[in-house]
């Protein structure tokens, strides 16, 4: 994914500016940053999620495969389908586990027989590292598990529409120290199979799953690399003052 | 003494006690703060205003129920009493008639031998009302000095003060649980009496509703009183006609409401909803008698049904329905409204569509709150009056036609108690049991919308 020159504005108040960034899609990219710095918002437009906000506005281009995805000629529900997210808290649907998985392959017609549907449903439970746990109580409600289940939940059934990348929007932050393992786990092992984008708060878990990191500061993207590089070595006086501060 | 003059004593004494209490509180020293006193001042002087208060205000409960016999016993004492009748009517007549001259309820007596009568009740009733105000009065100091005794700094007089507010608080939840109770034995002995004349059998299965208030009671009912066709009439019309018209629209409007409409339309057209909720079923009666139901038998004749009634079901039906729409919205809006936004984008950043969304995710979720907002929406249209009354005829009658007229429970319940009959004949006793049958089975629907409701919320968090 590549953006241009984004700007997203919350009526008047403008909350990302000029934002310029390449995505790769082999790679997961790390959004870090403090609180309100509008990592979150500019993720939610990356896959238009924030057209559900009123007075949200964007401006720029962001392209997927080089295609602008805010022209009026791309459909929002195609988008959708191959920009995935996953959000801060787990958010499974009142249903069961198979009917969670199912959802997204059933409105997007993936699935022609029964025996096909129960073949991605069992695979994207593979995945998402939960199919061992769930495979013999797959009518039992998605809201019934634990916490850090219902997270890699909702990834799995984010990766059963087969998804290009991932947003995922603090997905650990809701979790206890035994599950965000668990999650980071599985985030490293779908590295490479899709891009992956993720806000965090910690640094030490942009550290451990992220090949590339870009810091946020009051609305604008400050400094963008490697990982090792902004965690080691960051250009930007803000970078450095922001990740010595936290941890010393 | 009347009531309302008491009542004004009681507050101001009770004005009095608070003002003591609270003076001598207030005059607590904390000469450190570790003995600064239990309760600040305010609590105190409505402790010992509640001390005042309350017993004074009990006993003069207590002595107007007692003084009437006392009254009555003093009278029956005196030498005027002495050449009373012995017993029985005559003498009830008499000792009622001098009372009522001696309060001044009535101007004079007919009666000579209860005119002697009237100056001894009317000493009776003086003497007891000033020892009652004296007695009064008595326990209401004893009970200020005796509190106000007991003022010291270590005295916990907020908890004693908040004792007594959840006390009032408890009674007066109370009061609506008992009345639901009293409702209800009411109910329960009038609808034996009736059920002693015709059996439950035959009231619960009859198919043939035809009660005769000027037949002789004691006569055999046979099979008058079948109430079949009124509960199908009540059905038909309240569960099945009213909720064909409420639910789509109600659930439509709700869904276009919550999903769709942009805040300024959803400003006005909520509030707009809600009126409708406001208008008073007379008002919905006119318009089901004088506008929907000749207008529906215009349309039958001019489509060929020959005996198209004026007073057709589908006309009160559809009234009704209009009528019930606020409820079925109003309570889908909040239970759809309710489901969590994180449900809604997790739905949409699936890529799902948002009437996917609201058709397999919101729906769903909201399904309880819906579900109790029909039954409760059935409950009122089963118990609903006017407009039947109105719109709906009288005859009683089991079909499946929604052109013919038909009639309900409630329509049957007014028309008995309105009629001419008197209180033990069966036709006027039978609006008791269907009252009694109506009211279990709209209870029955609220107790299950509430249980599906409360079932349902569970599972959410």
């Amino acid at each position: 994914m590549r953006t241009r020159d984004v700007n997203v504005y919350y009526g008047d108040k403008q909350a990302i500016d000029s934002v310029t960034i390449d995505i790769p899609s082999q790679f997961v990219t790390a959004f870090i940053g403090p609180s309100g710095c509008g990592k979150s918002t500019f993720l939610r437009a990356l896959n238009r999620m924030n057209d559900t906000i009123p007075s949200a506005k964007v401006e720029g281009t962001i392209e997927l495969d080089g295609q602008d995805i805010y022209t009026s000629g791309m459909d929002v529900v195609q988008l959708r389908a191959r920009v995935g997210m996953v959000f801060q808290k787990p958010n499974p649907f009142p249903k069961s586990i198979y009917d969670n998985i199912a959802y997204g392959p059933k409105i997007h017609g993936l699935a022609e027989t029964k025996d096909s549907l129960d073949e991605i449903v069992e695979k994207s439970l593979t995945r998402a590292g939960l199919w061992n746990e769930v495979k013999d109580r797959l009518d039992e409600s998605g809201t019934a598990l634990s916490g850090g289940q219902q997270q890699r939940l909702c990834i799995a059934r984010a990766i059963a529409v087969d998804p290009e990348v991932i947003l995922m929007d603090e997905p650990c932050s809701a979790l206890d120290p035994i599950a965000t393992a668990k999650i980071e786990e599985l985030i490293d092992d779908l590295t490479g199979r899709y891009a992956i984008v993720i806000v965090t708060h910690s640094m030490q878990q942009a550290a451990r799953v992220s090949q590339r990191t870009a810091f946020f500061h009051l609305g604008k993207m400050v400094e963008y690399g490697p990982t090792e590089d902004i965690f080691t070595n960051p250009i930007e006086e803000r970078t450095k003052d922001y990740i010595t501060g936290r941890y010393g | 003494m009347s009531p309302a003059l008491l009542l004004l004593v009681a507050l101001g004494l009770g004005f009095v006690g608070w003002l003591a209490g609270r003076a001598k509180a207030s005059a607590f020293q904390a000469p450190n703060p570790s003995a600064r006193p239990v309760a600040r001042p305010n609590y105190h002087g409505w402790y010992v205003a509640l001390w005042v208060g309350v017993p004074l205000l009990g006993f003069a409960a207590l002595w107007m129920g007692l003084m009437p016999l006392l009254v009555n016993q003093s009278v029956l004492a005196s030498d005027a009493a002495a050449d009373l009748p012995e017993f029985g009517f005559m003498r009830e007549t008499l000792l009622a008639e001098a009372r009522a001259v001696a309060t001044g309820n009535a101007a004079a007596v007919f009666d000579p031998q209860s005119r002697a009568l009237v100056e001894p009740f009317r000493e009776a009733i003086q003497r007891y009302t000033v020892i009652g105000l004296v007695l009064a009065l008595c326990i209401a100091v004893v009970c200020a000095l005796w509190s106000y005794t007991r003022i010291n700094p270590s005295f916990t007089a907020r908890t004693r003060v908040e004792r007594a507010v959840m006390a009032v608080l408890l009674i007066a939840s109370l009061v609506a649980i008992l009345t639901t109770f009293g409702i209800l034995a009411s109910l329960i002995f009038e609808t034996i009496r009736f059920f002693g004349f015709v059996s439950p059998i035959d009231f619960l299965f009859g198919t043939s509703w035809n009660p005769d208030p000027m037949s002789n009671p004691d006569a055999d009912q046979g099979d008058r009183y079948g109430a079949i066709p009124l509960f199908w009439g009540t059905i038909y019309i309240g569960a099945i006609i009213a909720m064909i018209v409420a639910i789509p629209l109600g659930l439509m409007s709700a869904i276009y409401l919550t999903q769709y409409a942009n805040p300024r339309v959803r400003a006005w057209l909520k509030p707009a909803l809600e009126v409708l909720a406001g208008v008073p079923t007379v008002v919905y009666g006119y318009f089901a008698a004088l506008t929907v139901a000749p207008f529906i038998r215009d349309i039958a004749q001019a489509a060929g049904v020959q005996n198209a009634s004026s007073e057709s079901a589908l006309a009160a039906g559809l009234v009704m329905g209009i009528m019930i729409i606020p409820f079925v919205s109003s309570m889908a809006d909040d239970s759809i409204a309710a489901v969590p936004s994180a449900m809604r984008d997790g739905s949409l950043a699936m890529g799902a569509t948002q009437s996917e969304t609201i058709k397999k995710v919101l729906i769903p979720a909201a399904l309880p709150g819906i579900v109790a907002g029909i039954m409760l929406a059935i409950s009122r249209a089963i118990g609903e009056t006017m407009i039947v009354v109105m719109a709906a005829s009288t005859a009683a009658n089991l079909s499946g036609n929604p052109l013919d007229s038909m009639t309900t429970v409630t329509v049957q319940i007014v028309a008995m108690l309105t009629g001419e009959g008197s209180f033990d004949h069966p036709a006027t006793l039978s609006a008791f049991a269907l009252g009694f049958v109506l009211f279990l089975v709209t209870l029955a629907l609220n107790f299950f919308a509430l249980r599906v409701v409360k079932r349902f919320r569970e599972a959410y968090e």
